[in-house]
């Protein structure tokens, strides 16, 4: 049985109308309550939540502390490779886009991984492109021996892999994958991913199966938000962490929920989430979940992320460059998507500790793994 | 309706058979509870005697025995009990009690977790009798358990709910059906366990050693009966909102 099997039963414009039907009397049912279930969590993310926000946020804010202190975990990505097989509607890497093509050698990975240990970090975010020739298990292994002496944690964001090939990488020291559905709607996701093996809906939905099999330490989950009704799509991830959790209990969980950036070729989202409405969504995942990690990327504006550090995220990070190469050498040229805040590692780590939270550089340890 | 196994229950009463003063007051008390699973100690009952007294009280149609361990100290002696049972019995269903220790009759987890991995690929329908522990029921569900009964509070200590914490965890993380057992004293208790969110509650003693075990059955079934309804009609919390300190969300007119 993997997740698949559960979505099935799941009829999308039905968990939509109960969303949007229900009242205000849900909502403050769901606040009330010590422990949520699925039904809270509609209320929660729902529009009648809307006048609730304030209680929402502070709930929110005292169940973070109580769970994850003041503290702010800091992790940044390193693009390896920018080449792509697939075409996804709303990436700059998709193939049909026209950029020149850049996967790092060891030397150049040599590079920024010095400029990168520089800015602080310890917990390092391995991302590509899906083009299984050039950035296949090999190569992961290869760039895993190369970084793991020098990182703490090590998270990928990836394309989907068999269990087999997460068991390699876990024994080289990976610890977290990020795989991320983009979206629950099945045949949206479709025309959103016309070609490529990321076509194959249902393997990716099964991702997060197959590497609680292969028992890893981290799983982080999402949508990217304006590719759907986003408060169906989030119902959705909130419905797959209560199933991982429960069926791969010893996994931990993340989420992160990027909105739709503007890139090079770009397409228009088709629904825009507003400011509240991401405050909204932080906070109804908090409330519903206590021990979820909450991750917020750099695509998100400062003012923003300043203020939802206190309401409920326990992730962040700074000083990113989202194109191959572009800590060391690289101008900005090929990046997958426009980053929003351009402030400097240390910058936001000062803006941590000014809200009175500590920046937490290191986390994890490899002889835990 | 609760399902376990194979088999669908319309009562999440379960009764155990211990205790009573004679076998015609027990009949008449597990019929009035409506209970459709009972447990029965095959420590007690002569497998040799297709009349053995108990079991013919059981005869109902409505009742399906789960046969139990009690008196094994480990995992070998109870696997080889369930299988005893199984064959004396006509079920693959046991109840998984192993305690070693006979003064508190407290379960032993680690024996348990071994018998049920081997019970589970024996084919047996196991329900294990185990500490309120949520990690120990993780493991079970991972070495293929049907459910899991986590006790209230020390068996025939009529103590009540003296576990809530753990159970409410244990609920919230569980896969598979939650079975209240031991520490029950009052339908009240009952009533608490499935308002809770458990799937069932097991009462023995309570009943059992009543003055009047026929009505105490009926009040039992009735608490849970009750419990389960507030349960799934979404129980009011006495709890109030946060009050709000200084706002968080002000940022937001300013943006
Ligand atoms: S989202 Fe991923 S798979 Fe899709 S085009 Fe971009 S890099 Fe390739």
């Amino acid at each position: 049985m993997t997740f698949y099997e559960k979505f099935k039963e799941y009829d999308w414009e039905r968990i939509k109308s109960d969303i949007y039907s229900k009242t205000a009397r849900d909502v403050e049912h769901a606040l009330s309550k010590d422990k949520r279930d699925l039904e809270d969590f509609k209320a929660l993310v729902s529009p009648a939540a809307m006048p609730y926000l304030e209680q929402m946020a502070q709930l929110s804010h005292r169940l973070t502390q109580k769970r994850f202190g003041k503290t702010i975990q800091m992790y940044v990505p390193m693009y390896l490779s920018n080449e792509c097989q697939n075409i996804c509607t709303y990436c700059g890497f998709s193939l049909d886009n026209k950029i020149p093509r850049i996967t790092l050698r060891p030397e150049q990975i040599e590079r920024e991984m010095k400029v990168i240990k520089k800015m602080g970090y310890e917990h390092l975010l391995l991302v590509t492109g899906e083009a299984n020739q050039t950035v296949g298990v090999p190569y992961f292994e290869k760039v895993l021996d190369q970084v793991r002496e020098e990182f703490s944690h090590i998270s990928m964001e990836v394309q989907p892999m068999d269990q087999t090939d997460y068991e390699k990488l876990i024994d080289k020291g990976l610890n977290t994958v990020l795989v991320y559905q983009e979206t629950y709607h099945q045949e949206d996701y479709k025309k959103h991913h016309p070609k490529g093996k990321k076509s194959n809906f249902q393997y990716r939905i099964d991702t997060p199966d197959r590497l609680g099999k292969a028992g890893i330490h981290k799983i982080g989950l999402g949508v990217l938000i304006g590719l759907e009704d986003w408060r169906t799509d989030c119902f959705h991830v909130a419905a797959h962490l209560d199933y991982l959790e429960k069926t791969y209990w010893k996994t931990k969980y993340s989420i992160s929920f990027p909105r739709l950036r503007p890139f090079s070729g770009g397409m228009e989202p088709k629904v825009v989430m507003d400011d509240r409405e991401l405050v909204q969504l932080i906070c109804a995942y908090r409330i519903f979940n206590e021990e979820v990690e909450i991750s917020l990327s750099t695509r998100e504006r400062e003012t923003f992320r300043d203020n939802v550090i206190k309401l409920g995220v326990t992730s962040l990070s700074a000083g990113s460059k989202t194109n191959p190469g572009g800590y060391s050498e690289e101008k900005d040229s090929l990046e997958q998507f426009e980053i929003s805040d351009e402030r400097s590692a240390q910058d936001i780590a000062s803006m941590i500790q000014r809200q009175g939270y500590e920046p937490v550089w290191k986390d994890w340890d490899m002889a835990l793994s | 309706m609760l399902k376990i196994g194979d088999k669908e229950f319309k009562s999440r009463l379960f009764t155990g058979t211990g205790k009573f003063s004679d076998n015609a007051t027990m009949k008449a008390a597990l019929e009035a509870s409506e209970s459709e699973l009972v447990t029965v100690a095959l420590k007690r009952v002569d497998t040799d005697n297709e009349d053995d007294d108990i079991l013919r009280h059981l005869g109902h149609e409505r009742i399906n025995l789960l046969p139990n361990t009690s008196g094994v100290r480990d995992a070998k002696e109870a696997v080889f009990v369930a299988q005893l049972a199984r064959e004396a019995l006509g079920t693959n269903w046991v109840k998984l009690e192993i305690h070693p220790d006979p003064k508190y009759l407290m379960p032993d987890p680690i024996e348990t977790l071994k018998a049920t991995e081997e019970l589970a690929k024996l084919g047996f329908i196991v329900l294990p009798y185990i500490h309120a522990d949520p990690v120990l029921c993780k493991r079970l569900e991972d070495a293929g358990t049907s459910a899991v009964m986590p006790l209230g509070a020390p068996i025939g200590s009529n103590r009540g709910l003296r576990t809530q914490d753990f159970l409410e965890i244990i609920v919230e993380q569980s896969n598979v059906p939650v079975v209240v057992d031991a520490g029950i004293g009052a339908p009240s208790d009952a009533a608490k366990a499935m308002e809770l969110g458990a799937d069932a509650v097991l009462v023995n003693t309570a009943i059992a050693v009543s003055p009047n075990p026929v009505e105490m059955g009926v009040a039992f079934k009735m608490a849970v009966e009750a419990g389960r309804m507030a349960y799934e009609a979404k129980l009011a919390q006495a709890k109030n909102f946060a009050e709000a300190s200084s706002p968080l969300t002000g940022f937001l007119d300013e943006l």
